[in-house]
């Protein structure tokens, strides 16, 4: 069924995808991020993805700190995938600081002597009279100075120093200010930056149906879809069927003419059946423990008083508001892939082995994404594009609508979780036992986490259903819903103990640095840090007319603590205000910094309220935003944000904020209203009814 | 198909288009105005939003035929160098995230402030309400409109 060799001739517009910038004249490259043009531009190429995190602007700044450039002469290029040049070129589990930190230092640092090496040989003066400022070598004795530009040729030929000092924290000049975002005035008019925004000559556009799931094919009959204007053909593959046309508008008509059965093709799940199962699973016998401390059997049964509490999470839609899209040209020569992929080293070798090529053939340029979420890190999109232009010998941008995008992509797993606290009668805490289960969620837990070290009677562990349910990372895996989980029954536990939450979490803390039980992998003292400070910057249990409640959570190697703050306005609990205090490290950029924490934390409370996505026989009940509710502007509360001040290497800032988000919410909620939120969304608990939490409507 | 004349951005574009096809496809497919974004298609974000005779419209729910001899304006030409208030607001609280939405959020702050130069805050609110930001830039988004109506002369 699939066409064979089309000759296409009708032109797109110049609707181009950016092209990168063609090097300046006469440009040396000093290493594979900086580049110098004799008329001074300074280049540094950005080779991570950006999905809105703002590593674009951010991995620049630090190779133009320690070159000590004048950023107004940067010039930022995204890179291509380059394996070669670059490592990690990843947008994956806040890490990409925490790995680049040093080769980033490096690359400006070394280019730094190497122009000031270059400089003495032309002055004839020793390297060490010479010092940097602002993109100018300076002889100051003699009162000299050139700019890199200038020394740029002769310094590419200096031996690249092996050592290399880097700047301390004090003297940093871009680091730790508010740079803006280096694509803002390409953004602001609108330029083509995005994967959907490509188009090429003779480009086909593809649209897929997708089976439910757990289902295949039966029978699909596409003749009369194929049978409409501006559709060149219909390809039934691999379960799915593509229609192919030279307009949107026309693929989208043609698509709703397909005629396509679908039979069971392994387990067809509902949403009821996972919720059974996860109940079932709680109760599973013989699990291996992920951690274990102590006797926690004996403990509990000897336990003063046991607290017992469950919490659920539903599948959730990525909704990225750019919808899954790809660009792909297969020749006989190579393949041509253009477009969003958070692990664009996976998505070349998942092509590449799919269509039976050697690596090397295929080049990845990768796009501007209208946010990623972890949806963009699987492949299977990008996948599509490439087969159906091997099979229709054409160029095909794929692209998923927005009901594409939410019926049959992938989800963050569905998860419940049973946490249990034993106390005696004191109310010390003296065991904990712990357990995640999800649809394929993997280990749904973080059996380091906090209690460990300062509950001596410790267990933990997880079991996962697997499902055909596709299921992918999702803004803070699993930790996105164990932040709010973990964090609402430690509230709990301190309301049992008739304990203030923060005062009681700052004495286990001091537990398991005084005498701990076992490994502690989490900074007790950044702990503390973020949690002492947003007690201060919030004015905890100060304000006797507003109800706080606290969390604090360690995820992707950052410390944040949250309180929220509700006001009851009529009867009514108000969200007024979220404070955050966070320990990322040295904040590089600040402005994108406390973006990243207050969209998390806006993200982290819209899901809680209103995400769902449940199914029915391997069908989806949401569709598009009408009946996937995201947070609006109307319901934000206001968001504090605090950094600590640090000189530790930077860690994860874009997916840190968003697990504790909910818990402070709901801890504040019950401080308010004597109601405990146990289940997600929260718009549907029973405790909500009627409740309007945002500030105005 | 049918062959349509519309005014966009001061130009005429000529399009031999399906009557029903939502402007936004004319925008994007025919015409390379690609700053006009998809996000839902049934006019539920905002990321499509473009100006009609100065009002703003959601360009997915908007046949090419429905349009006649209004004049239609895009992000491309809000202005010629992005000098436009809102735009200079925009960058100037570096409001973008990913940036996918914010097309949309500034044609329909530049509408809104069009009408009503002197917002409330709940004015700005309410105007806003309708488009979503995934990424979560509200407060930015908030502090540029309020920000756009100062730079208004
Ligand atoms: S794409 Fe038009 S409102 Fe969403
Ligand atoms: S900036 Fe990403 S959706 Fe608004």
């Amino acid at each position: 069924m699939a066409g064979g060799g089309f000759l296409l001739s009708f032109r797109w517009t110049d609707a181009l995808a950016a092209p990168l910038p063609e090097s300046a004249a006469g440009e040396v490259s000093f290493n594979s991020y900086l580049s110098i043009s004799p008329d001074n531009v300074i280049t540094i190429l950005s080779p991570n993805p950006e999905v809105g995190q703002n590593i674009k602007t951010s991995f620049p700044m630090i190779v133009a700190e320690e070159l000590d450039a004048d950023w107004k002469n940067v010039k930022v290029v995204q890179a291509n995938l380059d394996t070669q040049k670059f490592n990690r070129q990843a947008t994956a589990g806040s890490g990409a600081m925490q790995h680049s930190w040093d080769r980033l230092r490096k690359a400006g640092a070394t280019a730094r002597l190497m122009l000031m090496e270059a400089a003495a040989k032309r002055w004839n003066v020793s390297s060490a009279t010479l010092t940097t400022e602002n993109g100018f070598v300076w002889h100051k004795e003699s009162g000299r100075k050139l700019n890199y530009g200038a020394l740029a040729t002769e310094a590419a030929t200096v031996a690249v120093p092996t050592e290399v000092k880097f700047k301390e924290k004090k003297d940093y000049k871009l680091i730790g200010k508010p740079i803006h975002n280096v694509d803002n005035a390409e953004m602001i008019m609108g330029k083509p930056l995005y994967g959907l925004d490509v188009y090429r000559d003779g480009m086909l556009l593809a649209m897929i149906e997708r089976p439910p799931f757990g289902t295949k094919i039966k029978s699909a009959d596409v003749t009369a879809a194929k049978a409409m204007p501006g559709i060149v053909d219909v390809v039934v593959f691999k379960d799915k069927v593509a229609v192919l046309g030279k307009s949107t508008w026309q693929v989208t008509k043609a698509r709703k003419l397909l005629k396509v059965e679908y039979e069971p093709d392994g387990a067809v799940e509902s949403t009821t059946d996972h919720d059974r199962l996860m109940k079932q699973l709680l109760d599973k016998q013989d699990v291996k423990p992920s951690r274990k401390d102590g006797d926690v059997d004996a403990i509990f049964k000897t336990a003063a008083k046991v607290i017992t509490r469950e919490y659920q999470a539903p599948f959730l839609s990525h909704a990225c508001m750019e919808p899954m899209n790809f660009f792909a040209h297969v020749r006989s020569d190579g393949v041509e892939l253009i477009g969003p992929a958070q692990l664009p080293e996976d998505t070349r070798k998942n092509v590449a082995k799919l269509l039976g090529v050697e690596l090397e053939k295929v080049t990845l340029e990768m796009t501007r994404m209208g946010g990623g979420f972890g949806r963009r890190q699987r492949s299977d999109y990008s996948m599509e594009a490439a087969e159906l232009s091997s099979l229709l010998k054409a160029p095909v941008k794929v692209m998923w609508t927005r009901e594409d995008d939410m019926r049959g992509g992938q989800y963050r797993p569905a998860m419940r979780y049973r946490f249990q606290a034993a106390l005696d009668a004191e109310g010390n805490w003296i065991g904990y036992r712990m357990r995640g289960v999800g649809v394929n969620s993997g280990n749904s837990t973080r059996p380091d986490h906090f209690p460990a070290g300062a509950v001596p009677n410790f267990l933990v562990d997880s079991v996962d259903h697997k499902s055909p349910v596709t299921t992918s990372p999702w803004r803070a895996p699993s930790e996105n819903f164990l932040g709010f989980a973990e964090q609402s029954f430690f509230d709990e536990i301190a309301t049992a103990a008739n304990r203030d939450p923060i005062e009681y979490r700052l004495s286990y803390l001091d537990k398991a640095q005084k005498t701990p039980v076992g490994a502690v992998k989490y900074d007790i003292d950044r702990m503390k840090g973020v949690i002492e400070l947003v007690a201060e910057k919030s004015g905890w249990g100060k304000n006797k007319k507003v109800f706080q409640g606290f969390s604090a959570y360690f995820s992707h190697g950052s410390y944040i603590a949250q309180v929220a703050e509700i006001e009851m306005q009529n009867g009514n609990p108000v969200l007024r205000k979220m404070v955050a205090a966070v320990d990322c490290g040295v904040v590089v950029n600040l402005s994108g910094a406390y973006q990243q924490v207050k969209g998390g934390i806006i993200d982290g409370l819209g899901h809680a309220l209103y995400g769902e996505v449940t199914l029915k026989e391997g069908v989806p009940d949401q569709k598009n935003f009408d009946t996937y509710r995201l947070i609006r502007m109307k319901e934000i509360p206001d968001v504090e944000v605090y950094f600590v001040d640090s000189a530790i290497n930077p860690t994860g800032l874009g997916e840190p904020a968003l697990p504790p988000a909910a818990a402070a919410l709901a801890n504040a909620f019950f401080k308010a209203t004597g109601k405990r939120l146990y289940n997600q969304p929260f718009s549907k608990e029973e405790a909500m009814k009627g409740v309007n939490l945002g500030q105005s409507s | 198909m049918a062959n349509y004349t519309l005014q966009i951005n001061n130009k005429n574009y000529r399009v031999d288009v399906e009557e029903d096809t939502p402007l936004l496809w004319v925008l994007r497919d025919n015409l390379g105005l690609v700053g006009t974004k998809y996000g839902c298609g049934i006019a539920q974000c905002g990321a499509c939003t473009v100006h009609l005779n100065g009002i703003a419209v959601r360009s997915c729910v908007l046949p090419v035929s429905a349009i006649g001899t209004k004049k239609i304006t895009t992000i491309e030409g809000l202005s010629a160098n992005g000098e436009h208030p809102v735009q200079k607001a925009w960058s100037e609280l570096d409001v973008p995230q990913c940036g996918y939405c914010q097309a949309g959020q500034m044609m329909t702050a530049a509408a809104f402030l069009s009408k009503n130069p002197k917002p409330s805050f709940e004015q700005i609110e309410e105007a806003m309400n309708g488009n979503i930001c995934r990424c979560g830039t509200y407060h930015r988004i908030r502090e540029a409109v309020a920000l756009a109506a100062t730079k208004r002369k």
